[in-house]
């Protein structure tokens, strides 16, 4: 084994940026000493034993996932693209408050929010959100945009193959967004549920589309936002 | 008739088959051995490798080829244009002329003429190898200079040094062999190889040859010329396109070129394993291409699976290697062959040749037990109170630190 003093000396580190003075040759004394073993080499019987890591290597299943051809699954809460949610008769769950765009710190969201007249009821209560935009070259996927919203309107989903040849291209709108309508729906804007209001919908009291609102969505043309 | 006088009958034309034969070979096997590297590297490290373009991905590196050759061909402004052009035909060409003298095949019969799958035969073959080799390095010492760019220059002085080092050792490695088979002609020491291949008997030798191919073909763990954390591409740093290609080609047939000549020399070239000898005729004797070419790919799946499994050597080591040990057990080597060879052809009986190479290693033996025991003894921890010999950066708050201070005595003096 070879040993080998290496010298630490326990002076405190504020001093080493101090300019010298005449008589720090004197804290020669105070350094203390740290003795280390230092291994030599291996031998070579020991070392060619890596040959032979290689080797079994090979025949190794390989964890590499045929990304475009095979696509593995993400985990359940892994943070894509997001979604605009929607109550179950059809309106839409934003209102248009803003918050998300405050909650994030850099700016990637953008809304403007717009009253919800009698003949133009997009989400239960007086306001909706008219633009809504998120631009995915700033968006950090943190999330906190998604704590931020208090009708849950705004979610994420797992899908992340976000990549395109534009910046316009990346700024997400509105009918980007939205959540598919399914069947059972009925397409805003309509009238709310009979007999509700909007406190019913945000305590989850509506269950489903009343044809008084207008044609129930039958499922059966691929799920169009607008 | 011995295969010179084979040879030598050739027609013009068979020449000329021969030789489009064998820069053919040598380009498909590059494509091919791009591919292999790939993806038996790629194994080592748990991937796949390239494989999308064609069924296994085989078709990638003619992909790449001509994506390369596709490319903008720059030449800088300050490099020397002639040299530059010149320096990767040289080293393209050399290459692919080391394939004319490897035995292939044994006699066959091509087109209705009795000949053997060699271009030719000269009686100096092997020499004329390592000639060749030796043109090559003007490839590359000449790409390094005229690119008129730092990188390039060191990479390519490191390179020429490095395969003239490494020559020195193949050749020697190569003596025994010579002395063995009483020939440098490679047929004659293929033909000698009948019994007992050399990798047996001269076992040393083939180590020597195997260690210094790799440093002769600039390959891992011997790349430092191209050593991309400090030289970016080493010699071929400003080449791009067709010329760099031709680099890239260069570099795969001298791998190629380099197991060729170790099959030939020490493999047995194209005979069968032992206990196989009756494959040899198959088919009209064509069969024996298979034999040659799977020990060539022996050796190049050593290059990978040394690439795969060492890291890159320090220049100062690799050079102290060159020089201090392989050349010296060379040379050590071969004096041992030589008198065994010839006590064996004054006749001694084969007590007496045997007696002599027990000496031998018993007295190499106790040199290397005394040589340990000194090795060891230059280990051993310092005595208590002495520092190390050797100077140290300076400290935070220390004026003067060097190896003559006593330091760490309580009571020590100040400087």
């Amino acid at each position: 084994m070879h040993q080998q003093r290496l010298t630490l000396q326990e002076a405190p580190m504020s001093n080493s940026l101090e300019p010298k003075k005449s008589g720090a040759a004197k804290d020669i004394n105070d350094v203390s000493y740290v003795e280390v073993e230092q291994p030599g080499p291996a031998s070579l019987g020991k070392q060619s034993l890596g040959f032979w890591v290689t080797f079994k290597t090979m025949f190794k299943k390989n964890l590499s996932v045929q990304y475009p051809d095979v696509k593995a699954p993400t985990e359940e809460r892994f943070h894509g693209r997001h979604q605009l949610n929607r109550h179950p008769d059809g309106l839409e769950k934003c209102i248009g408050c803003e918050l998300c765009a405050w909650a994030f710190p850099a700016d990637a969201i953008y809304v403007e929010g717009g009253n919800n007249t009698p003949g133009n009821q997009v989400s239960p209560g007086e306001r909706h959100g008219a633009v809504y935009q998120i631009n995915y070259l700033r968006c950090i996927f943190c999330g906190l945009c998604v704590e931020a919203c208090p009708t849950r309107a705004l979610t994420m989903t797992n899908e992340y193959e976000l990549a395109d040849d534009s910046r316009e291209k990346l700024i997400f709108e509105k009918e980007d967004l939205l959540a598919p309508l399914r069947a059972g729906m009925v397409m805003p804007p309509h009238p709310m549920y009979p007999d509700m209001d909007e406190n019913n919908y945000y305590r989850g009291e509506v269950k489903s589309a009343d044809p008084s609102q207008g044609p129930i969505f039958d499922g059966t043309t691929a799920g169009e936002a607008k | 008739m011995t295969t010179a006088q084979l040879i030598a009958n050739d027609p013009g034309w068979l020449i000329t088959v021969k030789g489009l034969l064998v820069f053919i070979v040598c380009v498909l096997l590059t494509l091919m051995s791009v591919w292999g590297e790939r993806r038996i590297v790629a194994r080592m490290q748990e991937r796949p490798g390239p494989n999308r373009v064609g069924p296994f991905g085989l078709i990638q590196a003619l992909a790449d080829g001509v994506k390369l050759a596709l490319k903008e061909d720059l030449i800088p402004a300050a490099a020397d244009k002639i040299v530059f052009v010149i320096a990767p035909i040289i080293a393209a060409t050399a290459c692919f002329m080391s394939f004319a003298v490897i035995p292939v095949t044994g006699p066959v019969t091509l087109f209705g003429h009795k000949t053997v799958m060699q271009l030719t035969d000269i009686p100096v073959g092997v020499l004329y190898v390592l000639a060749i080799a030796s043109v090559g390095v003007y490839g590359i010492v000449l790409a390094g200079w005229s690119s008129g760019s730092t990188y390039p220059l060191l990479g390519g002085l490191r390179s020429s040094a490095q395969v003239i080092s490494y020559e020195v050792a193949m050749g020697l490695s190569l003596v025994a062999v010579f002395i063995y088979s009483g020939s440098m002609s490679t047929s004659d020491i293929v033909g000698a190889q009948n019994k007992w291949w050399n990798v047996v008997v001269l076992f040393p030798s083939f180590v020597i040859y195997v260690i210094s191919m790799v440093g002769e073909t600039n390959r891992a763990p011997f790349d430092l010329a191209e050593a991309e954390g400090e030289l970016v591409g080493g010699f071929h740093t400003e080449y791009s396109s067709l010329k760099f290609a031709l680099f890239f080609l260069a570099e795969y047939v001298n791998i190629i070129a380099v197991s060729a000549l170790a099959t030939t020399l020490f493999l047995g070239g194209y005979h069968a394993l032992p206990g196989l000898g009756f494959t040899e005729a198959w088919l009209g004797g064509w069969f024996t291409i298979v034999w040659f070419f799977l020990k060539v790919n022996f050796f190049f799946f050593i290059f990978m699976w040394l690439r795969g499994s060492l890291p890159r050597l320090r220049y100062d080591q690799f050079m102290k290697f060159g020089w201090k040990v392989l050349i010296p057990a060379s040379l050590l080597w071969i004096m041992i062959v030589a008198s065994l060879r010839v006590i064996q052809q004054n006749g001694a009986s084969r007590t007496v040749a045997l007696a002599f190479a027990l000496g031998i290693v018993i007295i190499v033996m106790a040199i290397s037990s005394v040589f340990e025991k000194s090795k060891k003894e230059a280990r051993k921890p310092l005595p208590e109170g002495e520092a190390p010999n050797f100077p140290l950066p300076q400290l935070p708050g220390v004026s003067s630190f060097n190896a003559s201070t006593k330091a760490h005595t309580s009571g020590g003096t100040n400087e």
